[in-house]
């Protein structure tokens, strides 16, 4: 027994020895010769995520045929994580361990960018997510800098969806209908938790009295019972907070012909295949966005738009826009860092002041209390209202912006509470 | 008005879960197969029917007749590629089958529902309904498509009861749910038993889907829920018994309602599972179970 142990223990040594230096070599932040390899981590079963490495694509398709960043091209790299946080934590230890990725886009799913949220310290790789809105994640950064400064916020917080949703809930719904009172709908998911902390606050501040406040389970089907306790409570208007459902509430409110308007957030109704997906039941329905298919929030949006449309043949998600903007804003960071090192990379970031398709992206400083949160307000991103109307997204908010007036289907009775 | 409320809604739900259930119980009576790709093939057909009505630009008739079609197309399928090759085997022990069948159909699900996800996203969908607008009944403002759910149910419901007691065919079907080995010293073929059995449990699945698209709407994250629910409802009932299951699916339909509507949509469907839970201990052959 002892000699055999004699005779493996020097070949054991050679390949421990081999796999810790493979190790070292693999570790993130070596400068590379090859491309910008940027990874995206996305649901591409899911319409909101399937227009995220399709839209990366084609921002790194437009960098590179003009030249690329500093000589470099860049390579999209692309793992579907089948909306689990699991296979996500996976993906991104394979692209920052093997695939060698300079930075990850990552996930429109808060739970799922909350799971990566502590690999991007360990692994030393910057990510930037699409279209998760949980504050939590920034709240961490806050709490735990240094090692999760790689992380940025490429999508709106909870929060500050709240406060545009209650902006334009003051002046298209307490000024032009003189609305008085709403009942929050949301679903029980991590970004709701900020987001009906602030429509709480923000709401009566717009003039909408909150009557209710009901969380629904991301898995109901039938929502009969759900309308018919909010149709009790007569409010004026039912304040949305869906994202994972969307659909199905949208079709029961149709058929079920709940005369009480919905306005809000339904990160679905964004998707411009959300007429055929409703067969039309989301005639009038209200939603926050923080771009339109015919809206030209910047001069880079509509052709955006048009590029993805004639590439894809679909418009894109809400989490495609942000996906492109990100590319060009981590290849402008590459740039001016003039290296891919990820702490070099993080300190270029913040310092980010780009035009994209939905606004000025420019992250909030390290003191705050969710640095690398985007900045919101009217030099920034101010977001939009738009309504769906006989099949097409019509711009209502902001005035600047609008392209339409807002008209409901038949069976809604604006007002009627009072 | 909350009363009114339930009776109309639960009925609606019970009417949906009876339709997809009894199909998944003749399966298991006449051929000892539990199907676990049930859901599966109903989101299939709901796919069907909504991507005929949007890509097709198909009216919701034809959307309808293309689900069912469908319904049926993929229960055969199901039959020939993946139950009967097994049961045919020679290399897997008699006693073995079952559970390869299980696994299999399992499988077979699993892949069909991959398939969906991939190309139509696992996003909801719903079938264009075949009637709109609403009907007060007792002061519930009903969709007169819950009605319509609920009708056309009973109507499949009637004509499976005709079919199985009046006509020869049915008659043979229900024989070989009873002793199979009987059938076959009649001088009938057991295989086209299954065949005929297989083609209207897709039919039933057909119908069923299509109705709880245009109803409710499902999404590939459906296929799960849909196998279990007719699964519970078939032990609720009594495995194999056709009449079982649909007093169990109204018995589970009304406890999902009333815990929706008095306590909270979210704990919807837990009493039911609690229910099949304590029929388990006290009448582990279900409700009106023969085995």
């Amino acid at each position: 027994m002892k000699t055999q142990l004699w005779r493996v223990a020097p070949k054991f040594a050679t390949y421990a020895a081999a796999a810790i230096f493979a190790l070292a070599m693999a570790s993130p932040g070596h400068a590379q010769s090859g491309p910008i390899k940027i990874g995206v981590i996305a649901e591409a079963q899911a319409v909101a995520g399937s227009s995220i490495p399709q839209a990366a694509q084609l921002a790194a398709d437009e960098i590179n045929a003009s030249g690329g960043v500093n000589g470099q091209k860049i390579e999209i790299v692309s793992y579907d994580n089948h909306s689990s946080a699991a296979e996500s934590v996976r993906a991104f230890q394979r692209a920052a361990n093997e695939d060698h990725v300079n930075a990850v886009i990552a996930s429109y799913i808060s739970e799922v960018v909350l799971a990566l949220e502590p690999w991007t310290g360990r692994l030393k790789t910057v990510m930037v997510t699409p279209g998760a809105a949980s504050d939590v994640i920034t709240q961490n950064i806050a709490k735990d800098y240094d090692h999760l400064k790689y992380t940025f916020h490429g999508y709106l917080t909870s929060t500050s969806i709240a406060d545009l949703v209650c902006a334009a809930a003051k002046d298209l719904l307490a000024t032009q209908l003189h609305l008085k009172s709403t009942v929050v709908m949301s679903e029980d998911a991590a970004w709701t938790t900020p987001l009906d902390a602030e429509y709480l606050k923000c709401l009566p501040e717009a003039g909408l009295k909150v009557l209710d406040h009901i969380r629904l389970s991301p898995d109901t089907t039938d929502f009969t019972p759900i309308f018919n306790k909010i149709e009790g409570q007569k409010p004026d208007v039912i304040l949305t907070g869906i994202s994972h459902v969307g659909v199905q509430p949208t079709v029961q409110w149709k058929q079920q012909e709940v005369p009480i308007p919905m306005f809000g957030i339904s990160s679905q109704a964004t998707n411009s295949s959300f007429w055929n997906d409703t067969n039309g039941a989301v005639e009038g329905v209200l939603y926050q966005a923080v771009s339109g298919p015919d809206v030209a929030v910047t001069p880079k949006t509509l052709p955006f738009v048009n590029a993805f449309k004639t590439k894809f043949g679909n418009f894109p998600s809400y989490a495609g826009y942000t996906a492109y903007d990100e590319v060009y804003y981590i290849a402008d960071a590459i740039k001016r860092a003039g290296s891919t090192d990820p702490d070099k990379l993080v300190t270029a970031m913040e310092q980010t002041d780009w035009i994209g398709t939905i606004g000025r992206i420019q992250f909030k400083g390290k003191d705050t209390g969710n640095p690398h949160a985007l900045k919101v307000g009217p030099d920034t991103i101010t977001g939009l209202m738009l309504q769906w109307q006989n099949g097409k997204q019509v711009n209502l908010w902001p005035e600047k912006l609008a392209n339409g007036k807002m008209k409901f289907p038949s069976f809604i009775k604006v007002g009627s509470a009072q | 008005m909350l009363f009114w409320q339930i009776l109309i809604d639960g009925f609606a739900v019970g009417s949906l879960y009876a339709l997809g259930a009894m199909g998944f119980a003749l399966i298991f009576g006449v051929s000892g197969v539990l199907n676990l790709s049930h859901g599966a093939l109903m989101v299939a057909a709901v796919v069907a029917a909504w991507a005929a009505g949007n890509d097709l630009h198909v009216g919701p008739y034809a959307g309808a007749a293309i689900g069912v079609l469908v319904g049926l197309v993929a229960s055969l399928v199901t039959y020939f590629a993946v139950v009967r090759p097994l049961q045919n085997s020679q290399k897997i022990r008699e006693d073995e089958k079952e559970i390869f069948i299980l696994t299999a159909t399992l499988l077979w699900g699993i892949m069909i529902q991959e398939l969906i996800a991939y190309f139509y996203t696992n996003n909801a969908k719903t079938v264009s309904p075949i009637v709109g607008g609403v009907i007060n009944i007792a002061g519930v403002r009903t969709p007169a498509n819950e009605l319509f759910t609920a009708i056309v149910c009973w109507i499949v419901i009637g004509v499976l009861w005709l079919l199985v007691n009046r006509t020869r065919a049915g008659k043979a079907v229900l024989a070989a749910s009873m002793n199979p080995r009987g059938v076959t010293l009649l001088g009938i073929e057991l295989p086209q038993i299954y065949i005929a059995v297989w083609a209207i449990y897709g039919v039933l699945i057909g119908v069923a889907g299509v109705l709880l698209g245009m109803f409710l709407g499902v999404s590939s994250y459906s296929v799960g829920p849909l196998t279990a629910s007719a699964f519970s409802i078939v032990v609720l009932g009594g495995l194999g018994s056709v009449s079982g299951a649909l007093i169990a699916a109204y018995v589970v339909g009304y406890l999902e309602t009333m815990t929706a509507y008095l306590i909270s949509p979210a704990y919807r469907t837990i009493p039911a599972l609690l229910l099949l839970v304590v029929v388990m201990y006290v009448r582990p052959r279900g409700l009106l179970g023969r085995r």
